[in-house]
């Protein structure tokens, strides 16, 4: 063999010692390259970071000039008035209120649509429906804004004379319906997680497709359906345009859905618009609105995540 | 079994037969109701807005005159901006993604990245406009600039990008690994030239879905400050003279679409409403074509594939 390498000749043979300096360079590269990865996954960890670090830091120099009981406490928010108050109430009562519109349009009806799509629906239907529900939850929430102004508040004025042109009704309706397909999803997903088998034993049994659905699958998937309606409402408390738009931008404390009212998302929004100087307490109050929003949407998520890790039937 | 037993449960048969039908019934209605919605709503804004859907509409400045209001400088900034935020995302998410998957060790670190992505998709989005106010308007000194925007949105489409990324790689059998690392390849070589080609189609889709969903996002463009009513183009990115290039572009300010579907919308005049409706018809159109394209990658590129 060793005379018929002429060709490979052309190359110079490498002594050890190249071999091994390429060696200790292509490793010393795959080091450097595995560093820069991981650099970018800590990216996220610094967003985190940094979403905590301002949050906090702004909301403290808040907290400074407002007491934290009286922000707790207090039922006024009038940041823009020359005696101004800034209790959160008015505007949690908003964002409460509004949620729970929200959540009474989506839980049933995303409910429904899950337990159709995973029981009933042939696979055809199926196949052609999914997508629609993906655009449905892929459209901006300011188009969502615009059509409950548009369309859904004209609607219910023709039900309820009486309802002022920004309400929280209409926005929480239409905050329901931009929702269903996220509610819908995640609890179909549940559903579809639970084995044919257990289906089988109670068709042999007799049961219907519903009575299957109600008595067997529902519970079987009870935590997956739990933490999807909860992630649900986690979307609902965080959604800003929808109620920015058509829910009115005063703060108002009632939880009365026929009324107009302010959102803490709705507030920030407000804010921003306007021309606050950095660094004034009504910047700072954004931030102190903002931090609120973030534990309440963060205590949701963790309970959703939580539930379905905890409580899921292993099958 | 008596008669009277068979009819008895021949009646209980019916009985669960027809709230079998009643619910499947309502599962229909409810899942048309999502679907109707999309339609009225499609064509709503398609009806209110057609008058306005002329060439002039997207080659004007926006006007305190309804009919001579355009949406030039809000299509060129939405374009600037999802042109950063791709930039941005695309590479920070791919390669987190790639480290997560190929690289990372089972330890702590990585079980706080991952929770951190999961925990970051559900924080909202306005909360993105608020850290990207503190930290790039102000402690980067960005200002209220095309860069700050688009690096927000960055940010907020990342745990998409990352978790598509994952789900793509993750479904790449490991003997194409084994194959290439029998051959002598290193961890990178494997990851170029084997991972990273065959996650594409998953990894542009998931971009894709994030980019429809970064150009929709009003409430953190808003929050950081971008204006509702800008009569300006930003400097063009390409000139005629040398070094063809420049960046003056990222520090300008901006309207995007949805901010500029937000200020006609928030305005009583009925004709401004058209213009909203015009508007909010063409981002839509920009999100479903989008969707569309993103749906099509999913069928048509994953298709070829066959391990």
């Amino acid at each position: 063999m060793t005379t018929s390498l002429s060709g490979a000749a052309a190359f110079a043979p490498l002594t050890i010692s190249d071999r091994l300096a390429k060696k200790a360079l292509r490793n010393s590269k795959e080091r450097v390259i595995e560093f820069v990865l991981f650099a970018a996954a800590c990216v996220s960890v610094l967003t985190t970071l940094g979403i905590v670090w301002v949050l906090v830091s702004e909301s403290y120099h808040f907290f400074e000039n407002v007491p934290i009981w009286s922000f707790l406490s207090d039922t006024m928010w009038t940041p823009l008035f020359a005696d101004a108050r800034y209790g959160i109430l008015p505007l949690l009562a908003g964002t409460l209120t509004t949620s729970l519109v929200a959540v009474v349009v989506a839980i049933p009806l995303g409910t429904a649509i899950a337990i159709y799509l995973s029981e009933f629906a042939k696979p055809a239907v199926r196949e052609a429906v999914k997508p629609f529900l993906e655009l449905l939850g892929g459209i901006p929430s300011i188009i969502y804004g615009y059509f409950a102004l548009a369309v859904v508040i004209p609607l219910l004025q023709l039900l309820i004379p009486s309802l002022p042109g920004f309400n929280m009704l209409g926005a929480g309706i239409v905050m329901g319906i931009a929702i269903i397909p996220y509610v819908s999803s995640l609890a179909e997903d549940a559903m579809r997680a639970v084995p044919m088998s257990m289906r089988e034993g109670s068709y042999a049994m007799g049961s219907t497709k519903f009575q299957t659905a109600i008595r067997v699958v529902i519970p079987a998937a009870l935590s997956g359906i739990l933490s999807a309606y909860i992630l649900g409402i986690s979307r609902a408390v965080g959604e800003t345009m929808i109620v920015a738009v058509a829910a009115g931008m005063q703060p108002n404390f009632t939880m009365n859905p026929m009324e107009p009212a302010q959102t803490i998302s709705a507030y920030i929004v407000q804010v921003a618009l306007g021309d606050l100087p950095h660094g004034s307490i009504g910047y700072q109050s954004i931030f102190a609105a903002g931090l609120s929003l973030m534990l309440m949407t963060l205590v949701l998520n963790i309970a959703g995540h939580m539930i379905r890790r905890r409580y899921r039937e292993a099958y | 079994m008596t008669s009277a037993d068979s009819a008895g449960l021949a009646r209980i048969i019916r009985r669960n037969k027809r709230g079998d039908l009643i619910f499947a019934i309502a599962g229909f209605l409810a899942l048309m109701i999502g679907v109707l919605t999309f339609l009225a709503l499609f064509l709503q804004m398609a009806y209110a807005g057609w008058e306005r859907l002329t060439p002039d509409f997207f080659m004007n400045f926006p006007s305190r005159r309804a009919s001579q209001a355009g949406i030039l400088t809000a299509w060129v900034g939405s374009l600037l901006v999802m042109l950063v935020t791709a930039v941005s995302a695309v590479p920070l998410g791919v390669a987190a993604g790639v480290y997560l998957e190929e690289y990372a060790s089972k330890n702590l670190v990585t079980d706080i990245i991952e929770i951190n992505v999961t925990n970051l998709a559900g924080v909202p989005s306005i909360v993105y406009g608020l850290l990207a106010l503190g930290v790039f308007v102000y402690a980067f000194g960005f200002g209220q600039s095309i860069l700050s925007a688009g690096l927000t949105l960055g940010l907020l489409i990342l745990p998409v990008v990352i978790v598509a990324t994952r789900e793509a790689i993750r479904s790449i059998p490991q003997y194409i690994r084994e194959g290439a690392y029998a051959l002598g390849a290193t961890r990178w070589q494997v990851t170029r030239d084997h991972i990273v080609p065959y996650s594409m189609p998953g990894i542009l889709t998931g971009v894709i879905i994030g980019m429809s969903r970064a150009i929709g996002e009003t409430a953190p463009i808003i929050t950081i400050g971008a204006l509702t009513f800008i009569a300006f183009l930003p400097e063009a990115p390409i000139g005629p003279d040398f070094p063809w290039v420049n960046f003056e572009w990222l520090k300008s300010g901006f309207t995007v679409l949805p901010i500029q579907m937000f200020n006609w919308t928030s305005r009583p005049e009925e004709a401004f409403q058209q213009n909203a409706a015009a508007a909010g018809f063409i981002l839509v159109l920009m999100t479903l074509a989008m969707n569309a394209v993103s749906i099509w990658i999913r069928y048509h590129l994953r298709k070829d594939i066959k391990w």
